[in-house]
């Protein structure tokens, strides 16, 4: 019996390999129509996510634009050696570690914290309001919000100024977009403003979610509205805000620069310039292409293994995980 | 049974009210400011003391920047960019979404895949740009279209919502002797209006919000989009910037109101539309969002 049935498994498996071109054929045929609805389209996700990493053996070349890939000569690791050993690349990833840690832990806290104190909101026309209302910066482009910035920031009459000046806590008035150690503190209070309320949206869905009863079990308790925030909503919040936590932890080195090119200027470059925007500058700039590709290989190698870990951390933790 | 309110309590509701009306406060204010400021003469904007109305008012500003005939371009080419990016990301999101919700579909793993590593593995800035010049695609609207023509995200979240419709609906629709294309277009799509309009909403917000792609690939001046002609200004006001971000303040029209106004006023512009549509996506798009964060 257990013989003939692999026996007979066997057969069907032959049978398999010989029909297998065939059965490809049949199903292309019978599927042509999703076939024609998926394969344009992922072409062009090919094209434009997978051939550019072809570009990546310009790092180990000395790329020159009149050359191309195919004739410049190669170098080996020569274009990582120089990174390496470029200080200016280890002030950008500064930069860059420094603005989207400390974006990273403010909306954290900011989102957490606005979500509970709306939760407390029990008129939902005032609540519905505070939420749409904080939305709005979250579509507005970047450039709208950094030409807001430097308008309300300007010495030449900008509204934080006046402000100052009218209280007297200053006599004249300050450049606030020239000085790059501020640029740090600025730039995190704009990716604030612009995202605080859009970051709630999910600890929200969270906290309605959590049981009624628990709360309900509390209050005849005698417990009062702080304990319930703080024995009910933050645990009930907690699973979640570390699983978001672990995971932004791996987009660290990847965040993005358009913010930065628009809030800084030449003044602040030490302080603004991030890895993106030194890359452009290096290969455009300088003409040092191939360091520029070193470098965007080097941001992608580190994402990817902060992104493994961390979901390998998120796997540990016994959460949901990303793969 | 309802608790009394005790002191504490009510204290808190205050401060809380008060702290929620601020945020509001401090969200809005800089856009009424902007739309005052766009609504005053602007001479006497120089003076300062404009806060939440004009004091003087006047259309001029509006139609100083729309007489600017690099301006007017420029906002068409935005919109035109919009509705055709919009619609083609759409349709291509849609499709794709679709064939990977059919279990059947032999495809459908190996494309997943595809899909996925695209999410986390990225060529970067400079062989993107070698490979766009390489398409011929660098001075060319297409390059505003084509590129980002579909966000893996944007699919994961409509292909989530296709496979929670019930199987019943698709299989009905065989039986009747639909195709693939009808049963698509005639039975699910109709089905899936929220998720699509959180897909629309996301996808239009960010075509007419984009000028990097502008600044990268396009140098020439009768392709640039509106959020690029008010980066320019933007750059200009604040540093000393290369010769090609000097051309549209130096236009002899525009010299008539102060480059403040102008800020302004272009800000407004861009910033209008998306105020437009946003209330009317809004009941959408939180259970969008929502249903692309359960899976994945």
């Amino acid at each position: 019996m257990n013989i003939r049935s692999t026996l007979q498994q066997d057969v069907q498996g032959q049978a398999r390999v010989r029909t297998g071109g065939k059965l490809l054929g049949k199903k292309i045929k019978s599927q042509y129509q999703l076939l024609l609805m998926s394969i344009p389209f992922v072409i062009i996700l090919i094209l434009f996510s997978y051939v550019p990493l072809w570009g990546w053996i310009m790092a180990f070349q000395k790329y020159s634009p009149g050359k191309g890939i195919s004739g410049s000569p190669f170098v080996g690791f020569d274009n990582f050696i120089k990174l390496f050993h470029d200080d200016r690349f280890f002030l950008v990833l500064r930069n860059t570690l420094v603005m989207s840690i400390l974006s990273l832990v403010t909306s954290f806290v900011g989102a957490i914290t606005l979500a509970l104190l709306l939760n407390e909101v029990k008129h939902v026309l005032f609540k519905r309001a505070v939420q749409t209302i904080t939305y709005i910066p979250h579509f507005v482009s970047m450039v709208v919000i950094a030409n807001i910035v430097i308008t309300f920031l300007s010495p030449d009459g900008g509204f934080v100024n006046q402000i100052l000046m009218a209280t007297g806590i200053i006599h004249e008035p300050i450049y606030f977009m020239s000085k790059g150690e501020w640029f740090w503190g600025i730039h995190t209070l704009t990716v604030l403003w612009k995202e605080l309320g859009w970051s709630t949206i999910i600890y929200l869905a969270v906290i309605s979610g959590l049981n009624p009863e628990t709360y309900e079990a509390a209050e005849v308790d005698g417990a009062g509205r702080f304990q319930k925030i703080w024995h009910i909503s933050i645990p009930g919040l907690l699973p979640t805000a570390t699983m978001l936590l672990i995971l932004s932890l791996g987009s660290i080195v990847n965040t993005g620069y358009e913010s930065q090119f628009l809030l800084g200027n030449s003044l602040t470059t030490d302080f603004y310039e991030v890895l993106d925007l030194y890359a452009l500058n290096i290969s455009f700039g300088s003409g040092q292409y191939s360091i520029g590709v070193a470098l965007s290989i080097f941001k992608c190698v580190v994402s990817l293994i902060l992104v493994l870990s961390v979901n390998k951390l998120v796997k540990k933790a016994g959460q949901a995980s990303l793969f | 049974m309802r608790r009394k309110l005790g002191a504490g309590d009510v204290t808190f509701n205050i401060l809380n009210y008060m702290f929620l009306a601020a945020l509001m406060v401090c969200t809005l204010y800089p856009f009424i400011n902007l739309l005052a400021i766009s609504l005053n003469e602007s001479t006497d904007t120089l003076r300062g003391q404009v806060y939440l109305w004009p004091n003087a008012l006047t259309w001029d500003n509006y139609r100083v920047v729309f007489q600017n005939e690099m301006l007017l371009g420029a906002t068409l080419r935005s919109v035109a960019r919009t509705v055709l990016g919009t619609a083609l990301s759409l349709i291509g999101s849609v499709m794709l979404a679709y064939t990977l919700s059919r279990k059947e579909f032999f495809l459908r793993k190996s494309i997943n895949l595809i899909m996925v590593i695209s999410m986390y593995i990225s060529g970067g800035l400079i062989p993107t740009y070698i490979l766009i010049k390489n398409l011929g695609l660098t001075n060319s609207f297409w390059v505003y279209i084509i590129p980002g023509l579909i966000s893996v995200f944007n699919v994961i979240i409509i292909r989530t919502y296709f496979d929670q419709l019930p199987d019943g609906l698709v299989e009905a629709a065989r039986i009747d002797g639909a195709n693939e294309f009808q049963t698509l277009f005639r039975i699910v799509i109709p089905v899936s209006m929220p998720v699509l309009a959180t897909v629309t909403l996301f996808v239009s917000v960010g075509h007419w919000n984009s000028w990097f792609d502008n600044y990268m690939y396009n140098t020439r001046d009768n392709l640039n989009l509106l959020q690029y002609e008010l980066m320019k200004i933007l750059m200009q006001s604040t540093q000393q910037v290369t010769s090609n971000a000097t051309g549209s303040l130096s236009s002899e029209s525009l010299r008539q109101i102060t480059p403040q106004s102008i800020r302004a006023t272009m800000t407004i512009i861009v910033t209008i539309p998306i105020l437009f549509v946003y209330p009317f996506l809004q009941r959408y798009f939180i259970k969008g969002i929502m249903i692309g964060a359960v899976k994945e």
